[in-house]
């Protein structure tokens, strides 16, 4: 072995044992500098034979190489080691509790406003709204309730003015009104809103919600009522089969006029719908009386229809198992954080109603 | 409206069980909404045991027993009885029963100081025997009844309650409900028994409808059954008014409720020898004063119908008696009533005085007027069988004749609402049951409404009856189209819609607040708007319309605040009331912002975090934010400091409030409010095309001023001016800083911003950047007196 290439050798054992990146550095030096060995190596050269010089010039070359490659790769190893070293201390607690993302959250009856909506757009309803503040002609009189009827019994009204004259609209009926007397048939819309009766208790609340449905056309009978209810109350509570029954009633402005009840059972404290031997009323509905259809300025000869009412306040109760009416109402940051439903969460007909 | 099956039988032939009768009920429309054993007068009285009898403290004679009653209650019971002991097992009646001996009704009493929870009773006292020494003594086979009622119910029939519908009268009486089932095929409706009444006695006593303006009473029919012995009525009709949930008072009295139940035809039993001279059926007058059954005195105004004699009123026609000729067990003479009251009339008067009775309930809903003979007819044969006397002739009073009402029915028309063609002599068989009677005439049929039926008006209504006993199952579903004419959401629904997401997004939780509230808190909130009262609100404390988002929402957050939540965010999005007028609302969203107290400094919330919400709503909203005017004037329950407008540069409307609200309403809390009629407004006068993207790829430069301004002057200002110099060359403005204090003048302040400039041509060299610096320098120090910070 030739002094070089044992001067190469020790070079490489030294490079094999050094353990701080500071101390490639002065390696480096020594191997690379202005006066390292690699330059002192090719001075040589210049003295020498052509042959020689062509040896050597090889072999040095190759040790330049050699050394380069060696303390790069111990420099990458250094280094990294360093690093994995200084990581290994930055560990932290990762069980620790994330930090917290504050998103709002939407109220369940505007949820399920939006869930009836999407609902009835699948089968071609539009959304109709109307002021909370209503005439007594629109509330009552053009939807066929007489003056001084016992039906007026049913609606506790809240007035505005002594003469009875305006009040808040007891229903979303009116909505019907509106609609048909600054439009031409075919209708088929739905309204929700507001509502208000002079009435609290347990199951009652001074002010709740509606919807309220009218479809009028050429040739709407009871058999499109019938499977328009249908199809709804199966979408709204996501079942493919729903147990219902309608029942004879008495409103002023259809007639026939039916309730409809749904069919609920009761397992392990917690209501199901769609089967059992119970019965749960949840709607109002019926033809259309032609005195409204008159009274709404429509040919009661060519159109007729079907309209119906929902308590939406009750709907989300059964759907999502919500106990008390009054508790809609109150507020409580709690209720609103346990029930409310994330603003993201948009009822849409082609990802679903709910998540 | 109660009644029993083995009453319905009188008037239904039929075989059906109670079960199927109460399922065919619900489906033809008299909705169910009861089913109770039957209860008899004995049975509230339960078995209890006296665990101790004490020594009444302040009386020798009495005793304060404390009496186990069941169910793990013990009750306290003054006692006069002797043999009242420890350990007795005896028959306790709970307040609310009524002692069958003297119709007395048990109420919670104090007697010599002490109070007493209901009474023991004696035989005597139930009825069980004369025996009236000492309360019943029970042996030990009674132990494990305690609590239960002592006396088993023979009967084991239900009352069945219904819920009429308004449209129904003719249901209020059983046999209407058995002529309803009789149309659907459940059996036959059985004729009225025809009644043989000697009726030799001559009606001697006067009655006269008077000829008022607005008369009640269209009809007054009447008879005298003379030297009755008026009774307690026997077992059977006892039982029927228990049934109803009434109180048996006398055979008379008992027999006028038991034909209004059973015929649905009220009537009014007089004890003759206390009417003065004659009856008069007339207008009130005013200041009147009725004495009436249910011991209230009346004050009656000028336009309510009585029966009266020369003393005064007797009665309310179709509402109530009065006390002054009210039958009692010793009456010997006696005139029934059987009359016809105008519905409306009958419902305004009892209105008015808030008084409610059976019979108002029927004559309110239209009672049949050709019931008027049959009623005193039914009246008369059961109280001359139970009580003897001798009936006069009736004496019929008529004022106005009722109409009889003829419709012409075409019967397709059931088809046609139904969907389903159905046979046309089923039609007319189910008419003519429920009492119609029916004539051709050509293709259509003429139809003559029994009288009963004051609900019938048109041909709709026949309809309805006839698809209402074929029943509504047999009607065939059809599956809804789906095809859509309209978009489901009008602009104005998709902005509230995303209004309400968007602020949700943002940590705000949503809440529904009531659409009134306490006029105390809205006046803080309503500026100019004139309050909205509400007439007859459901509490003082929501007697108004809001004007305001804000009151209920502050309201409600003070609750959260006191249930532990001091950091809170809520928001609702619904109508604030502007008039009194139905359409003079508009629609707000309200957003609101509190945090606790012991939030580290440079957490805390402030004006531009509320701020930021708003303006994010507001570009979700899809307006843009160069499109924004921020003005510093707000109504008057925002911090005047801290508080501002945003208002659209064009068309100049206002989209909303941000701020604190002022601290004498609330402190530390802050929201915004937003238009949304106006961002609605807003936009469907803008267009929807954007305007066209040019971007410069040459180098762009930021400079760096602060200048020193006066106080009052704000950012907006600056960067207004600042923007106007060269559109084409500033691209954006951002201010970094705002300083007040050290090296600045008092009344100044220091605003540094930080300006890009860009051509869209070429890069600008350092002359050009010179050029605008220095204009911006100038057109600064000009219009707003600023000096630039050296």
């Amino acid at each position: 072995m030739s002094d070089f290439e044992k001067k190469v050798q020790e070079f490489k054992n030294k490079l094999d044992q050094v353990q701080d990146v500071k101390l490639v550095e002065t390696i480096r030096a020594e191997i690379f500098g202005k006066n390292g060995f690699i330059n002192q190596e090719f001075k040589k050269i210049g003295n020498l034979s052509a042959d020689e010089k062509k040896n050597l010039a090889s072999s040095v070359n190759k040790a330049k190489q050699d050394l380069q490659d060696l303390i790069r790769s111990k420099e990458n190893k250094l280094l990294n080691k360093e690093l994995n070293e200084k990581l290994e201390k930055e560990k932290i607690d990762v069980t620790l509790p994330e930090k917290e993302f504050k998103i709002g959250k939407i109220h369940p009856v505007s949820q399920v406003i939006d869930e009836i909506s999407c609902i009835f757009s699948e089968i071609g309803f539009s959304v109709e709204e109307g002021p909370d503040v209503e005439n007594d002609y629109n509330n009552f009189t053009a939807l066929n309730t007489p003056e001084n009827h016992p039906a007026k019994d049913m609606h506790d009204t809240f007035y505005l003015d002594k003469n009875m004259k305006t009040l808040l609209r007891t229903h979303t009926s009116p909505v019907q009104v509106r609609t048909m007397l600054k439009g031409k048939p075919p209708f088929k819309i739905i309204a929700p809103g507001r509502t208000y009766r002079s009435d609290s208790d347990q199951t009652h609340t001074p002010m709740f919600h509606q919807l309220e449905g009218l479809h009028i056309d050429k040739n709407v009978n009871m058999g499109h009522l019938k499977g328009c209810l249908n199809y709804f109350i199966k979408e709204f509570f996501e079942v493919k089969k729903i147990k219902m029954r309608f029942r004879p009633s008495h409103f002023p402005f259809t007639e026939p006029s039916a309730e409809v009840d749904i069919g609920y059972r009761i397992e392990n404290n917690k209501i199901v719908i769609g089967e059992g031997d119970k019965w749960l009323e949840i709607l109002g509905c019926g033809m259309v009386h032609p005195n409204v259809l008159k009274n709404c300025k429509v040919d009661t000869k060519i159109y007729q229809g079907f309209a119906f009412g929902i308590g939406i306040d009750r709907l989300a109760m059964l759907k999502y198992g919500i106990n008390d009416l009054r508790s809609f109402f109150e507020c409580d940051y709690r209720w609103l954080n346990h029930y409310g439903f994330d603003p993201l969460d948009v009822p849409t007909n082609y990802r679903g109603l709910s998540r | 409206m109660k009644f029993t099956k083995d009453w319905l039988d009188i008037h239904l032939k039929s075989k059906k069980k109670e079960s199927q009768i109460i399922d065919k009920l619900n489906n033809i429309g008299l909705e169910v909404e009861k089913i109770e054993p039957i209860k008899n007068e004995l049975s509230d009285f339960i078995v209890a045991k006296i665990i101790k009898a004490n020594k009444h403290p302040n009386a020798d004679r009495l005793k304060l027993c404390e009496v186990d009653i069941g169910k793990n209650k013990v009750v306290k019971v003054v006692c006069g009885a002797q043999n009242a002991k420890d350990g007795l097992l005896t028959i306790y009646a709970p307040p609310g029963s009524v002692i069958p001996k003297n119709g007395m009704k048990l109420e919670i009493s104090k007697i010599r100081g002490e109070t007493s929870y209901g009474m023991l009773c004696s035989e005597s006292e139930l009825k069980l025997s004369d025996e009236s020494e000492g309360i019943i003594e029970l042996n030990g086979n009674n132990n494990n009844k305690i609590g239960k009622s002592y006396f088993s119910n023979s009967n084991k029939n239900n009352v069945i309650e219904l819920s009429i519908t308004p449209n129904r009268p003719d249901c209020l009486g059983v046999r209407g409900i058995a002529r309803d089932l009789a149309a659907c095929d459940f059996g036959e409706l059985k004729e009225l028994k025809k009644l043989k009444i000697n009726k030799k006695d001559k009606h001697n006593f006067k009655v006269k409808i008077d000829n008022d303006k607005n008369q009640a009473c269209y009809s007054f029919g009447s008879c005298i059954i003379r030297n009755i012995n008026n009774t307690e009525s026997p077992g059977w009709l006892k039982n029927r008014i228990l049934a109803l949930g009434l109180r048996p008072i006398s055979a008379v009295v008992d027999i006028t409720n038991y034909v209004m139940f059973d015929l649905n035809r009220p009537l009014h039993a007089y004890d003759l020898d206390k009417i003065k001279n004659r009856i008069i059926v007339r207008n009130s007058k005013k200041g009147e004063v009725l004495k009436a059954l249910d011991n209230n005195n009346y004050t009656l105004d000028d336009s309510m119908c009585v029966i009266a004699d020369d003393h005064g009123p007797l009665g309310l026609g179709g509402i109530i008696g009065g006390i002054r000729s009210g039958t009692e067990i010793d009456t010997k003479n006696i005139l029934i009533e059987s009359a016809y009251f105008d519905p409306e009339i009958t419902r305004k008067t009892a209105k008015k005085l808030d008084l409610n009775s059976d019979a108002k309930f029927r004559f309110e809903r239209g009672i049949d007027p050709n019931s008027i003979e049959s009623g005193l007819e039914a009246a008369a044969d059961l109280i001359t069988s139970i009580c003897g006397g001798e009936v006069s002739k009736f004496d019929i009073q008529q004022n106005k004749k009722s109409k009889l009402l003829e419709i012409n029915f075409d019967p397709s028309i059931v088809t046609k609402t139904i969907g389903i063609k159905f046979n046309l002599n089923q039609i007319l068989k189910i008419l003519n049951k429920l009492g119609f009677t029916l004539k051709k005439k050509g293709k259509i049929f003429s139809v003559k409404v029994p009288t009963w039926r004051p609900d019938i008006f048109g041909e709709i209504d026949l309809v309805e009856e006839v698809i209402r006993i074929i029943g509504l199952d047999n009607i065939k579903s059809i599956e809804p189209e789906k095809n859509r004419i309209k978009p489901t959401l009008n602009f104005y629904q998709k902005h509230f819609h995303l209004a309400q997401r968007s602020v949700a997004s943002k940590g705000y939780f949503e809440t529904v607040t009531w659409s009134f509230s306490d006029e105390n808190l809205n006046d803080n909130f309503k500026e100019e708007i004139e309050t909205i009262k509400i007439v007859n609100p459901i509490s003082s404390e929501l007697n108004v319309l809001r004007n305001s988002l804000y009151p209920n929402l502050l309201f409600y957050m003070e609750k959260n605040i006191k249930r532990g939540f001091d950091d809170q965010s809520l928001f609702e999005i619904g109508p604030v009331f502007i008039g009194k007028k139905p359409g003079e609302q508009i629609t707000v969203v309200c957003g609101l912002k509190k945090q606790s107290n012991n939030v580290k400094t440079y957490e805390q919330i402030d004006v531009f975090e509320i701020k930021k919400d708003l303006v994010q709503t507001l570009i979700e909203l899809g307006i843009d934010k160069n499109e924004f005017k921020i003005e510093d004037k707000t109504p008057s329950y925002y911090h005047p400091g801290i508080s501002g407008s945003i208002y659209t540069k064009k068309y100049n409307l206002l989209l909303g409030y941000f701020g604190e609200l002022h601290p004498k309403i609330t402190e530390k809390t802050f929201g915004f409010e937003i238009l949304l009629e106006n961002i609605v407004e807003y936009k469907s006068r803008t267009s929807r095309v954007k305007e066209s993207l040019i971007f410069s790829d040459y180098q762009k430069s930021d400079r760096d001023f602060a200048f020193v301004v006066d106080k009052k002057i704000n950012a907006q200002n600056l960067t207004d001016i600042i923007s106007s110099i060269d559109k084409s060359l500033i691209k954006d403005i951002k201010i970094f800083d705002v300083y007040e204090g050290e090296n600045i003048p008092s009344g100044k302040k220091s605003i540094a911003l930080k300006v890009t400039i860009q051509s869209d041509h070429k890069t600008l060299n350092e002359n050009d950047l010179t050029d605008i610096s220095k204009k911006i320098v100038n057109s600064v120090e000009e219009k707003v007196g600023a000096k630039l910070r050296s």
